[in-house]
């Protein structure tokens, strides 16, 4: 410690260089914070406690076909199942098709008892929901978007299910309520959620009635997952409706890598910058040592040891690389909410920041190694005369 | 004036070697912005390229009115029929419309690369298949027959996901279904796409009617009695596109998507580039001080100096971005990957390197140059001659 003036004295002689250095290594490690946060979270979806002990049922060979109601029954039988409730894909928007509204037709008891204190909701207006059959509880923000406010009658349409007495795709809702999200790694999965009665959807629609979308369950042991989606999937064996159970969380990872491997790209873009950074850092500690190669000499004669000069190398790289790197990964943790802007559904973490300065060590030390070593091996003689 | 500049940038070339090192990190720095910047580009012109190549101007797509796409679509018998009946469609000899009735699902297909089930289309196609879509031609195997478990494979599905080969067994609802024969179509979506008889499709899935209905005009002409006539049905509630319009409505979002992150990703990085041009430069004008002092002692203007200071910079960066742009090139043009498309299917795609994105590529290199080398060269023409002789 007592050598930091000294490291830091050589690290600012020359400004101009050591800044634009530290610029690029601060930009690189911007992106490198971005792009983890972005990997960490398609590899590791809703991080909350809360979808541990939950397994989703969907048709085995098309999440598109459904499935009997009567399933729901023999699910609930099955031991572990604490309780299973059914959902269908609406396929909602409010007025333009971008206005995506994630409209779930539920089935009030199991639902919430699927999904225990989840949702916060006040008693009076979870009653009113009760007690009104086009009743429509709300996310809060998704109110606000919206601008809608208890007691408007809201439509959505439905781009499948076309309404039994008109043939309309319009459905009309009336809300009563808003609920906010208790879990807030849950919070941005359902922040577009407008929840609705199963029975309005079933004998409202012109087709597809008795069948559900999925089925979705809680089980007492989340250890005892696959097992119990074993058992569920085998009472279901070899009839027309075979089922696919698996937990909440391998679900979302299957849907996720649909998109293609969105961490092959991401660690791929990382490869090229940390590259293109080995050359540039590398390049700057060469040079800077070079031309303190007659300084060097003269620490050496005044008695700091072979080892210790590497280490004063090694350490001005490290202070260098360290510093870049703590600089651009809190900028990186400042662009968070932006990020979370763009990726609607995601749940960012800031963990993913801490491998970033695993990077900036190895960084520094294959930049500072071959300058650290050409230090350590100089001459007293010949570096003193090499002063030009 | 030219003469001299002529002389220094001649010079300044003559000694490059020298500064090899630090002129290398500015075609590397820069060889890497374009490389990625080119790549993730090229993620978005193919998947836009596969979607705008699918249709012709002439075939139209007919859905349930407010549906957005044929999965979500249904029609019925009589929908078809009445379809099939309007005007401006092309006849068979037999004075049949060119129509295909299709029913469109999507089953769990396997990925190849990462072994998870994958939403792949199966497209329940009518009789009138190959004179509505003349492009398809069977390259394996040989056509589905009508009425039997059987389905075709698009050769980009084949790539990309398990068990599409020409023999093998397809699972699906307590049925086995043959593959027999790989197809394709122009290089089109539907090449990521299974094909079988649309009433067994139907039988299978358990469902009495059709998603869309896919017709051939007479002439593209043809196109808005066509549509008036089937909007001013009143028995009728359908939205009626060309096809070419249905599918570049499909590749817009996650193109865009594609693009913004691309370039938001490269100008992060070309910043970086950009103080990494900056420091060698400048490095480069301190290693030349005592010969830029000389030049401008006997004579040589400011101009011709600032000026090639600033060339050496964007031919580094010419370099750089051309070595970015060949990388690119080299390691993913013709890369064939899928992700799910607009249509919560699978699409095949290849990533395409087109003569725009490397044009795009050089020419952020050589912003990046000029950059990076304005402030250099503005330092190396105001240098204060007699001190710059004196230190040497």
């Amino acid at each position: 410690m007592k050598y930091f003036p000294l490291i830091w004295a050589t690290l600012w002689r020359k400004k101009a260089r050591t800044i634009f250095t530290l610029l690029s290594v601060i930009v690189a490690f911007l992106l490198f914070g971005m792009l983890e946060t972005i990997d960490y979270a398609f590899s590791h979806p809703s991080s909350g406690v809360t979808a541990a002990d939950k397994l989703i049922t969907t048709n085995k060979y098309s999440i598109t076909l459904s499935l009997p109601f009567s399933d729901a029954q023999e699910i609930r039988s099955v031991p572990g199942v604490v309780d299973v409730t059914w959902i269908s894909w609406f396929g909602g928007y409010y007025q333009e098709s971008k206005n995506f509204v994630f409209a779930v037709p539920m089935d009030t008891d199991s639902y919430f008892n699927v999904y225990k204190d989840q949702f916060i909701v006040s008693d009076e207006q979870l009653q009113a929901y009760r007690n009104t059959r086009t009743g429509a509880l709300v996310n809060a923000d998704l109110m606000k978007k919206f601008n809608w406010k208890v007691g408007d009658k809201v439509p959505l349409h439905s781009t499948i299910w076309t309404q039994k007495k008109d043939g309309s795709l319009d459905w009309t809702f009336d809300i009563v309520g808003s609920f906010s999200v208790k879990d807030p790694t849950q919070a941005s999965a359902q922040a577009s959620t407008l929840l609705f009665h199963y029975d309005l959807f079933d004998e409202g629609r012109s087709f597809g009635k008795g069948k559900v979308g999925w089925f979705e369950e809680r089980v007492s042991d989340p250890s005892e997952a696959s097992a119990i989606s074993g058992r569920i999937d085998a009472l279901f064996a070899n009839s027309s409706d075979e089922t696919k159970t698996q937990p909440a969380n391998d679900f979302t990872m299957a849907f996720i890598k649909q998109f293609g491997d969105i961490g092959f790209v991401l660690r791929a873009i990382l490869g090229a910058v940390f590259f293109t950074l080995l050359f540039l850092t590398g390049n700057t500690m060469m040079q800077s040592v070079r031309e303190r190669i007659p300084e060097l000499a003269v620490l050496k004669t005044l008695g700091f040891g072979d080892g210790l000069v590497l280490e004063l190398v090694l350490a001005e790289s490290l202070l260098l690389c360290v510093l870049a790197a703590v600089i651009g990964l809190a900028l990186s943790f400042g662009a968070l909410p932006i990020i979370k802007q763009g990726l609607q559904g995601v749940e960012l973490s800031p963990r993913a920041l801490v491998p970033g300065i695993g990077a900036a060590v190895l960084l520094a030390l294959i930049v500072g190694l071959p300058p650290a070593l050409r230090a350590m091996r100089l001459n007293i003689v010949d570096a003193l005369a090499d002063k030009r | 004036m030219f003469k001299q500049l002529v002389a220094v940038i001649s010079m300044s070339l003559q000694t490059l070697p020298q500064r090899i090192g630090a002129s290398s990190v500015i075609v590397i720095g820069i060889a890497g912005v374009v490389a990625v910047l080119v790549s993730v580009l090229a993620m978005g012109a193919g998947f836009q390229h596969t979607l705008a190549d699918t249709g012709r101007p002439d075939r139209v797509v007919i859905l349930r009115g407010g549906s957005d796409a044929e999965l979500n679509s249904n029609l019925t018998r009589t929908d078809v029929d009445t379809i099939s009946n309007a005007p401006g469609l092309a006849k068979d000899a037999s004075g049949k419309a060119l129509l295909s009735s299709e029913l469109v699902t999507v089953v769990n297909v396997p990925k190849i690369d990462t072994g998870t089930d994958a939403n792949v289309t199966l497209r329940g196609v009518g009789l009138k298949l190959t004179e509505v879509r003349p492009e398809l031609t069977i390259v394996k195997g040989r056509m589905f027959r009508p009425a039997v478990r059987e389905l075709i494979a698009g050769s980009g599905a084949a790539k990309q996901f398990r068990g599409l080969v020409v023999g093998s067994v397809l699972h699906l609802r307590n049925a086995d279904w043959t593959v027999t024969g790989v197809f394709t179509s122009n290089g089109d979506v539907h090449e990521s796409e299974l094909l079988a008889d649309v009433d067994t499709v139907g039988s299978a899935v358990e469902r009495n009617g059709y998603s869309s209905a896919v017709a051939l005009l007479t002439s593209p002409a043809q196109f808005a009695e066509f549509k008036d006539a089937l909007t001013s049905d009143p028995q009728l509630k359908v939205d009626v596109q060309r096809e070419p319009d249905y599918y570049a409505a499909q590749s817009k979002d996650l193109t865009r998507v594609i693009n913004v992150v691309g370039k938001t990703v490269a100008i992060i990085m070309a910043i970086g580039a950009m103080f990494g041009a900056l420091n060698s430069m400048y490095s480069a004008v301190a290693a030349r001080g005592l010969e830029i002092a000389t030049l401008r002692a006997i004579g040589f203007g400011a101009l011709p100096v600032l000026l090639s200071v600033m060339i050496e910079a964007v031919l580094l960066s010419l370099v750089g971005g051309i070595i970015g742009a060949a990388l690119a090139w080299l390691f993913f043009n013709g890369h064939s990957v899928s992700t799910l498309g607009g249509a919560f299917a699978q699409v095949v795609f290849q990533l395409t390197v087109t003569r725009t994105l490397i044009i795009t590529g050089i020419v952020w290199a050589c912003l990046i140059g000029l950059l990076g080398g304005f402030f250099p060269a503005l330092r190396a023409a105001r240098l204060p001659v007699a001190e710059a002789l004196r230190a040497a």
